[in-house]
């Protein structure tokens, strides 16, 4: 137990710690998350009129976040299933960082719900009385908090035995592993009936929303991994082999494309039926009576998504930085195509036929930073911890100033370490 | 099977001494000055929080509160009395408040003579002042459409009909409130059990339990839902003093309110504000399980319909055209239309105040439909049942 506080304690302490790049971007996403809380403290007064909300679209940006950032989380398990489904070992040591990212991924989607409450106050009347297995609302809380607490299992066993230079014992988290990834689909298909199973929003109420979810998700979150890998590579010592790399870009590839065809089909049944049902995919699309605001934002997503598609295709995505470029490319593109276009076109026109256009506010985009850069915060930080401890410098018996003498020199010999500690 | 092997590291780097490298002094120093930085920076970014008046936060009776259907006899005569409390503290009034249970016997039912209907918006107001909406912004319930004859795609609607005069010769008006569904998606999503459905056929809200996530705004397909996105302004001497824990007693900031067929009058057998206003009696409500009520024979005698039957909740309410005149509305709604006009002088067909919070960027409603058009008697549903 000493020993296991004595761990946090350093932990936190290496938390910060670091160089003046490092002090430089922790400085900035706080600053950011002050702008957020102070937002936050306003629409706590004010009310959520502080938002671009209405009756008529009654969710809007945090909730379009929330869908993203599930799909985040659940692509964490793209890592795990090479490893242990393929036996893929180059990305065995990677899978950690996965799974880190999808503790702060959860946590984020879970705040993102939290602000979007109208009475945050009464958060505990969820355990009082739980409309479950009825509400698609509480399987989602369900299945979020037992992602989050499979995931920091995970992470937090294989990291602590590391720092006791002891060999993990299988029974303890192979198993989670194997339920961590059932789960993870779980999330994302949740949250994807969380919205079709809605009748009365003929926008989702469509069997192809759960696919179609799954597949974006599993072309963000890797790419998302390909860049946390590529600046790990660039700023520490930890060994990202080239191999890893490109069994990600499969991954996303054919993600990717899977999403741009499930894409197709929704626009192909909608347009070319071209019943009154299809009124919000024509919003979204096209426009409807001039109001065109959301058309912009999805020729743009699609545009993102089909040079992201074309790009990793070719072979130029075998250098970093054009994978790179790729990978940003299509995070953005399915940002918006599941965020302010899945989510807000659904209420546009209204049941009763109204058209209200919804537009973010100030404050609501300042929340929205706010979280994304608490959330980029606690990802920062546990990948700081555990990189000195997975690559041995620091652990119970060694020094603390092991951990940080060697980060140092770590960040001279950039890239150069590979797999050269192995 | 793999499994994660993790001990990569160098080999044994001789460790002596495993002890914490001291503070010195000068990283003390630095430290704290870091530290009280970022405290002030936490405060600075706290405090809209001092706005919060006091009424915003619920007191420790509100919090310990419990569900509706949980509480006691003597709980909620406790909960009743805080409320009462509350609402003289703020608007003066002694409220007549109690909680009133379903009668025996009794599933209510309305149902609508489109026929009659002259879109005069009297029920839209009548609505907002029983029942203690917010008047700035102004949640109103009832949402008035003005339809092209010969269809119901209600894209093709109009909400925003401003003109001097009703009725429109070439339009029909379709009021739409919440359908008390009896197989209602809006309480099958609440997560906290904050809304249900009633035994006489009412879904209520229970205002002290809702925790404001709007997913039974979003399942509802008759749009019959708001929310409170600001606190509620409501002036003293607007409030009416008749109320029920489960309607129209006054709301909170951040939650769920809607139609409750104005329980608090229709559970001590009087009619809703809205049909007692209704100067065309295009309104009907009553007893369904009483075979002798109106809406008993009009559901029997008249061709009702639903509103988009296809979702499949199954509306308490109902839809009519019980016309004679086949090409105009009613002739003696009209007259009676006119005389309104003449004896109160008011121009029924005005616009009122949106419902919402106010947005520059509103827009207005559907015309037509971007492409399919409109197919003049192309009606299903008129036809005369004189
Ligand atoms: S009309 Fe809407 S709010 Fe009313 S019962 Fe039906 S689903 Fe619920
Ligand atoms: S807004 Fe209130 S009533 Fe509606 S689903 Fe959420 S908690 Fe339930």
């Amino acid at each position: 137990m000493k020993t296991y506080l004595r761990f946090l304690w350093r932990c936190f302490r290496l938390s910060f710690m670091g160089d003046g790049r490092y002090y430089a971007w922790m400085f900035l996403l706080t600053v950011v998350v002050l702008f957020g809380i102070n937002a936050y403290c306003k629409q706590v007064v004010q009310g959520l009129g502080t938002t671009g909300m209405t009756d008529q679209v009654s969710w809007g940006f945090y909730i379009a976040n929330f869908t993203f950032l599930v799909g985040m989380a659940a692509a964490a398990v793209m890592l795990v299933i090479p490893v242990y489904i393929f036996r893929n070992r180059e990305l065995h040591d990677l899978v950690i960082f996965g799974e880190l990212f999808a503790v702060a991924a959860i946590v984020m989607a879970m705040l993102f719900v939290l602000v979007d409450l109208g009475r945050p106050d009464r958060f505990h009347h969820l355990l009082l009385r739980f409309n479950f297995p009825v509400s698609m609302l509480t399987w989602d809380v369900l299945v979020l908090n037992g992602y989050l607490l499979l995931n920091l299992h995970i992470c937090g066993y294989l990291v602590y035995c590391a720092y006791r230079r002891r060999e993990p014992s299988r029974a303890f988290y192979i198993p989670f592993v194997f339920v961590a990834i059932v789960w993870a689909i779980s999330i994302h298909t949740v949250t994807a009936f969380l919205y079709s199973g809605l009748g009365g929003r003929p926008f989702w109420n469509s069997a192809v929303v759960a696919p179609r979810f799954l597949a974006s998700a599993f072309a963000a979150g890797p790419a998302f991994l390909i860049l946390t890998l590529s600046v790990l590579a660039r700023f520490t010592s930890y060994p990202v082999t080239p191999k890893a790399f490109l069994t990600l870009r499969t991954v996303v590839t054919v993600s990717l494309a899977i999403n741009m065809f499930l894409l197709g089909s929704e626009a192909f049944t909608e347009f070319y039926t071209d019943s009154a049902h299809g009124a919000s995919a024509h919003y979204l699309f096209l426009g409807l009576h001039g109001h065109v605001a959301l058309v912009p934002w999805i020729w743009s997503a699609i545009a993102l998504n089909m040079a992201a598609l074309v790009l990793l295709f070719t072979p130029w995505t075998r250098r970093l930085s054009v994978l790179q470029a790729a990978c940003a490319m299509l995070i953005v593109g399915i940002w918006i195509e599941k965020g302010m276009g899945m989510i807000v076109p659904a209420f546009v026109p209204t049941p009763l036929g109204e058209i209200v256009e919804y537009r973010p506010t100030l404050n609501e985009t300042l929340v929205t930073a706010g979280i994304w850069a608490g959330g980029l915060l606690l990802y920062t930080i546990l990948v700081r911890v555990t990189v000195p401890v997975l690559s041995g410098r620091l652990t119970e018996d060694q020094d603390f100033s092991v951990a940080l003498g060697n980060e140092s020199g770590a960040l001279a010999g950039i890239g150069s370490h590979g797999t050269a500690n192995r | 099977m793999t499994d994660l092997r993790i001990h990569d590291g160098p080999s044994h780097v001789p460790a002596p001494d495993p002890g914490e490298p001291a503070l010195t002094r000068r990283s003390f120093l630095r430290t704290g000055a870091a530290a009280v930085g970022g405290m002030a920076a936490l405060a600075a970014a706290l405090s809209p929080l001092r706005e919060l008046s006091s009424s915003d936060l619920p007191n420790l009776d509100q919090f310990l509160q419990k569900h509706y259907k949980e509480m006691t006899p003597d709980q909620m005569e406790r909960a009743l009395e805080r409320i009462r409390a509350q609402v003289e503290e703020r608007y003066r009034v002694r409220p007549h408040l109690r909680d009133l249970k379903p009668m025996d016997g009794v599933e209510f039912v309305y149902a609508l003579n489109l026929s009659r209907c002259i879109g005069c918006r009297k029920c839209v107001h009548a609505c907002v002042a029983e029942n203690n909406q917010s008047r700035s912004p102004e949640i109103q319930y009832i949402r008035v459409i003005e339809m092209p004859r010969g269809t119901l795609d209600l894209e093709q609607g109009n909400h925003r009909y401003d003109h001097p005069t009703v009725p429109d010769a070439n339009h029909f008006y379709l009021p739409v409130q919440c359908h008390q569904c009896a197989n209602p998606p809006c309480v099958k999503v609440c997560p906290v059990e904050a809304t249900w459905q009633e035994s006489d056929g009412i879904t209520v809200i229970d205002y002290d339990w809702c925790i404001g996530c709007r997913y039974c705004e979003a399942a509802c397909p008759y749009w019959a839902r708001r929310f409170n996105f600001t606190e509620p302004s409501l002036p003293r001497e607007q409030l009416n003093p008749n109320m029920a824990y489960l309607s129209n007693r006054p709301r909170d900031k951040g939650v769920m309110e809607k139609c409750h067929f104005c329980l608090h009058r229709t559970r001590e057998g009087r009619m809703p504000a809205c049909v007692e206003i209704c100067p065309t009696g295009a309104r009907k409500f009553g007893n369904v399980l009483d075979p002798d009520s109106e809406v008993s024979q009009i559901l029997r005698s008249k061709r009702v319909f639903v509103l988009k039957e296809e979702v499949g909740t199954l509306p308490r309410f109902f839809y009519y055209f019980d016309e004679r005149y086949p090409n105009s509305l009613d002739p003696e709604a009209i007259e009676i239309a006119r005389r309104l006009e003449r004896e109160e002088g008011a121009q029924y067909g005005a616009l009122p105040g949106s419902s919402g919070p106010n947005r520059d960027f509103v827009a207005s409603a559907v015309a037509a439909r971007w492409d399919a058009p409109f197919l003049p008697g192309a009606s299903t549903i008129d036809g005369g049942a004189a």
